[in-house]
């Protein structure tokens, strides 16, 4: 139990400075949303796609009201549940695309940077084409080639996500292997007798991965982003599959004309709240793992006054 | 307390000290609390003498070094003083000292590489150096001095517009050497300058270390871990040992007759060509952000009396010269009764072992 | 006080070990492929090679320490890591137990690793960082098939107890950032152990250390090998722990044994050169003692491009003329002269001397100057009478004037070969064979 809690308190114990603020402040805005999205059907009172409740046909792009907090939209739907499930559709997606990243990018950094040779060669080529390329372009081109191979889901806008971040998982992950695999212990381990896996395995990974929780948290943020930017083109998941802010901005977009502010309001506010959350525990991140950005929380020195020796 | 310089036995007893360090400490900080790095720290460097700082690692003597230089880790302070010139180096304003630092004093580094910029000429970095702290002269006049400093150094003048990288490692110190040398300082701090180098390059740099002191007058603190170097190179040798000078004097007369069991078993422990046994010392430097009470040398002392456990030992004049703390040398007056029986050590496991 | 125990005789070790040497070494060459500049790099086009090791023979009898000794550079831990079938033979063989190692197969050759083991100079640097000290040991019996973690662990906290980490209970869930040097040290050397090797290549094992520690660490070997029935292959740079340590000595210089024999013989009467000057060039703590004047100048040359004929003629105070004498040493030579001028003398001088980068490409003949004959023969006279006793001038054959220059040429010089001289082998011209029967 009490590691339990130090564990939880590392965030707080073992920063300094602004570092500390970013990340204590991210993490409380970012489990917001993930608390949103794993209780969505308790927090919101109706489903995304319910036009009416009780036989009660809801009210066309109705204003805010006791019955229905942030109104209603043209489709008859209740802005304030689809905000709420539109925070489980965000964090599902995200969260699929950066496990695929972490699973595809990983492994081939580690086996790219670990050979080396004309397998390095053609991977570094083919993921810095992929990475030079615009990277909402490519997650356009990919999704309109997998909605079409899987239909509007969750799983076919992550997919298409992650074609956008592998490349970065693989460089990253590259780059240290390639400087990780000439230290004095892997050496060590070949003259125990370890085999080529078993040195990645058990003695490169685990030092190799230190940067990804940092690029899996910012790459998280940007992902929200061209989620949303996938949605508003009228890409991806539909409106009837499920709730995506990006696809209600939308929508939103002619009502904003005619005086109904709120359609727009809510899911842009869960955007950038989120967005903002997730880029701040990044940085914070950031500025804690990387030693050479980290400024540790050093004790003032007091000199006690001399003594007679 | 007294630190008059007349029993320190100088290589010319009248000239004044060219640094006086007294009771200088520097403690900086770390999550746990403060490293008391170095704790109350008193010597003298007559001019053209060499003074050898010998000790384990994390005793504090390139905090020291680097201390009397201004460079201190973030977070870290410093008081006590250092006296050259008149003045006080700790409590001038930085603008101050940092005119001081590389025209009346240098320091040399253990990694030369790391010192130099490889993208810029040999030429470059002389020009810089000089033109930084004497603005007045003419570009011919600063690449005479380039050129003079290079060649007591053995460093060829064909290589003057050579890059960093094209040098091997021992010339990479000797341009180190006479980048430091260049702007005549009268102190040079040199910490380890030697470490990183082959047993023959090694050789090479103590010989100009010890023709620095012929030939110029150059005052050098040399700090190192090595006793062989200390006693090729110095004339005095300071004994560091948890953030203090335990034990201080002529090299001759420190090496040959150690009076600091410490000093006497760091050099036992030393493995030379006339080594037939193996010697150490049990456990391992004290921790500094709490160290013991008494003398910090007790825990591990093997002649450890009752009184060391408890009491600061006292700074007193060596026998022969020099200075010593050790209850064991003196002053037998000051000890209280029963303090001079044999403290019972506990068994030092390798738990606490370096 | 612990005092250096006597060594074992070869048949005191017990069963299990065979007659003969443990290891064999015939005619090992360990040869890297050099990247060029960044140009070549892109056309992935090669540079040249380096000879780290470049024909060695060494034979190592049961329980024997043999010392490898040399500067960086000298191929000593490259020869050290072969033995392990870490850096792969070029060319000859070594045979452990009468086995090859270059013709063992990858799986054959990781098997085989339990026999040979090694420890390495940085204590740090070898430990995984993200291992704990029982999983770090206990890897080495993992890798070779033990699968049962209590099996393992038993024999774990039998391995830190023989290297001095007791209580055990303290170090086994302790990362290498919690211990000191020392403590790592004994790590590495329970994780060398624990697979029960024959050899043990310890790689500088205590030069990273405290000189407090050090004793503490070579001790502990000196330990295991009367436990375990070691043998040893310690390198080092450090002439001092070598002759306390070590049985035989073997002095490398650029990939090559300079000399090889018993400890007291190599220290009583050095003979090459190189090992005179390694010998007098240690720092001693006897304060009476002074570092001779004479020592070898320069530093160890790139392996990249050795130099003609004996690879340490550039550097010795006691070459002759067939050592090997070339171009580049004119430079060495004509620069040397220049340090001793005053900056306007050298204006003058290389005015008329001209570039000298001409003489990095290595000849036994090169021309210099381009004021005429007369001129460059004067200064190189100047030179000569500044250091008549330099030893390239026993080596320049003749003088003749070419073009605008002149032409110096060099005897032609000799690779010297190892050996027999008086109980050691040596590799050194002033050391020619020994007549037959003594």
């Amino acid at each position: 139990m009490r590691t339990l809690l130090r564990t939880l308190a590392k965030p707080f114990t073992e920063t300094a400075g602004l570092a500390r603020w970013m990340l204590v402040i991210g993490l409380v805005m970012t489990s917001l949303f993930v608390v949103l999205a794993i209780f969505a059907p308790w927090i919101a009172p109706y489903g995304f796609a319910q036009a009416s409740s009780g036989g009660v046909d809801f009210p066309k792009a109705g204003a805010p009201s006791g019955d229905h907090w942030f109104g209603t939209d043209r489709l008859f739907f209740d802005v304030y549940s689809r905000t709420v499930w539109g925070a489980r559709t965000a964090i599902e997606v995200v969260i699929l695309s950066i496990v695929i990243c972490v699973v595809v990018g990983v492994p081939l950094g580690l086996v790219s940077g670990y050979y080396g040779g004309w397998l390095d060669r053609v991977l570094v080529l083919v993921m810095d084409a992929m990475f030079a390329f615009p990277s909402f372009l490519l997650a356009i081109v990919f999704s309109f080639l997998l909605t079409g191979l899987l239909g509007g889901t969750v799983l076919a806008v992550a997919l298409s996500l992650s074609a956008i971040y592998v490349p970065q998982y693989f460089r990253v992950v590259r780059n240290t292997t390639v400087s990780a695999k000439e230290a004095t212990y892997v050496e060590a381990a070949r003259a125990i007798g370890a085999s080529d896996f078993v040195i990645m395995r058990r003695y490169l990974l685990n030092n190799v991965v230190q940067s990804v929780p940092v690029l899996g948290t910012l790459n998280a943020a940007d992902a929200i982003l061209t989620l949303a930017g996938l949605g508003f083109l009228g890409l991806g998941i539909q409106s009837t599959d499920a709730a995506e802010w990006g696809h209600d901005l939308n929508r939103a977009l002619a009502d904003a004309g005619s005086g109904i502010w709120w359609t727009g309001l809510y899911p842009g506010l869960a955007i950038v709240l989120l967005v903002t959350g997730l880029t701040l525990v990044g940085e914070g991140l950031n500025e804690t793992l990387n030693p050479t950005l980290r400024v540790r929380r050093l004790l003032p020195v007091v000199m006690t006054p001399r003594e007679e020796r | 307390m007294s630190f008059a310089t007349s029993n320190e036995p100088t290589l010319e007893p009248s000239s004044e000290p060219v640094i006086s360090a007294r009771d200088v400490r520097v403690w900086y900080g770390t999550t746990r609390g403060a490293i008391r790095a170095v704790d109350g720290v008193s010597f003298d460097i007559a001019p053209g003498e060499t003074l050898g700082l010998v000790g384990e690692s994390g005793c504090g003597k390139s905090t020291l070094g680097r201390g009397l230089m201004g460079l201190l880790p973030p977070g870290a302070k410093r008081d006590g003083e250092v006296w050259y010139d008149g003045k006080d180096v700790l409590s001038m304003r930085a603008k101050d000292s940092y005119r001081l630092r590389g025209t009346d004093l240098g320091m040399i580094f253990q990694e030369p590489l790391t010192r130099l910029n490889p993208l810029l000429r040999i030429s470059a970095h002389f020009e810089e150096t000089i033109k930084q702290h004497e603005p007045g002269l003419s570009k011919q006049q600063v690449r005479q001095r380039a050129l003079d400093a290079l060649r007591q150094m053995g460093i060829p003048p064909t290589r003057y517009r050579s890059y960093p990288h094209e040098f091997s490692g021992g010339m990479r110190q000797r341009l180190m050497i006479a980048l430091a040398l260049v702007l005549q300082p009268a102190f040079i701090v040199a910490d380890e300058p030697t470490t990183a180098l082959d047993v023959l390059v090694e050789a090479q740099i103590v010989q100009i270390l010890n023709d620095l002191r012929r030939n110029f007058r150059t005052s050098l603190l040399l700090i190192t871990h090595n006793v062989g170097i200390v006693a090729e190179a110095c004339d005095r040798v300071a004994v560091m040992y948890a953030g203090r000078i335990v034990e201080e004097g002529r090299v001759s007369d420190v090496f040959e007759n150690p009076q600091h069991p410490y000093t006497r078993e760091l050099l036992r422990s030393t493995i030379s060509l006339r080594t037939t046994g193996l010697n150490f010392i049990p456990g391992s430097p004290p921790d500094l952000v709490d160290p013991p009470d008494g003398c910090r040398f007790h825990p591990r002392c093997p002649d450890a009396m009752a009184v060391c456990a408890t009491r600061n030992p006292i700074n007193i004049e060596r026998p022969t010269g020099g200075r010593v703390e050790c209850w064991q040398v003196g002053p037998r007056d000051q000890i209280p009764s029963g303090g001079t029986r044999p403290l019972k050590q506990e068994e030092l496991a390798v738990a606490d072992e370096a | 006080m612990p005092t250096k125990p006597e060594t074992p005789d070869a048949d005191a070790q017990g069963a299990g070990v065979e007659a003969g040497p443990i290891i064999d070494v015939r005619g090992l060459a360990v040869h890297y492929g050099l990247r060029g500049g960044s140009l070549a790099r892109l056309f992935g086009r090669d540079a040249g090679v380096v000879k780290a090791v470049d024909g060695i023979d060494l034979t190592l009898q049961p329980g024997e320490v043999v010392g490898l000794v040399g500067e960086s550079g000298s191929g000593k831990s490259t020869l050290g890591r072969a033995l392990l079938g870490l850096a792969p033979a070029t060319e000859g063989s070594i045979r452990f137990r009468g086995q090859d190692l270059a013709t063992l197969s990858r799986r054959r050759l990781r098997d085989l690793r339990r026999h040979i083991q090694m420890v390495f100079q940085d204590p740090s640097a070898a430990l995984n960082p993200a291992m704990t000290v029982e999983v770090a040991v206990g890897d080495a019996l993992r890798v070779h098939g033990m699968r049962s973690a209590t099996e393992r662990r038993a024999k774990v906290v039998d391995a830190l107890e023989r290297v001095g980490l007791s209580p055990v209970e303290l170090f086994l869930e302790k990362y290498p950032r919690d211990l000191s040097g020392g403590q790592k040290q004994r790590v590495v050397m329970a994780r060398a152990i624990i697979t029960g090797p024959s050899v043990l290549v310890a790689d500088e094992p205590i030069s990273m250390l405290d000189m407090s520690v050090r004793a503490k660490i070579l001790q502990l070997m000196l330990d295991l090998k009367q436990d375990l029935g070691l043998t040893y292959v310690y390198i080092t740079h450090d002439l001092a722990s070598a002759k306390y340590f070590c049985d035989r000595i073997a002095i490398m210089y650029l990939g090559r044994i300079v000399e090889i024999g018993p400890t007291e013989e190599i220290f009583a009467n050095p003979r090459h050169p190189y090992t005179k000057a390694l010998l007098r060039a240690i720092p001693d703590p006897d304060p009476g003692r002074q570092l001779p004047r004479d020592l070898p100048r320069g530093e160890v040359p790139d392996a990249a491009a050795p130099p003609l004929g004996c690879a340490f003629h550039p550097r010795c105070t006691e070459a002759v003329a067939s050592c090997g004498w070339e171009s580049r040493d004119l430079r060495t030579l004509v620069e040397a002269h220049w340090t001793r001028r005053t900056p306007e003398a050298f204006e003058a001088e290389s005015a008329s001397v001209g570039s000298l980068d001409h003489l990095d490409r290595p000849a036994t003949s090169a021309t210099l100057g381009k004021d005429g004959p007369e001129a460059i023969k004067g200064f190189l006279d100047q030179v000569r009478a500044e250091a008549p006793d330099d030893p390239i001038w026993t080596g320049v054959q003749t003088i003749t004037d070419e073009g605008s220059g002149v032409r110096v040429h060099f005897h032609e010089g000799v690779d010297p070969a190892l050996r027999r001289a008086g109980g050691v082998d040596v590799a050194c011209v002033l050391y020619p064979e020994e007549p037959s029967g003594v």
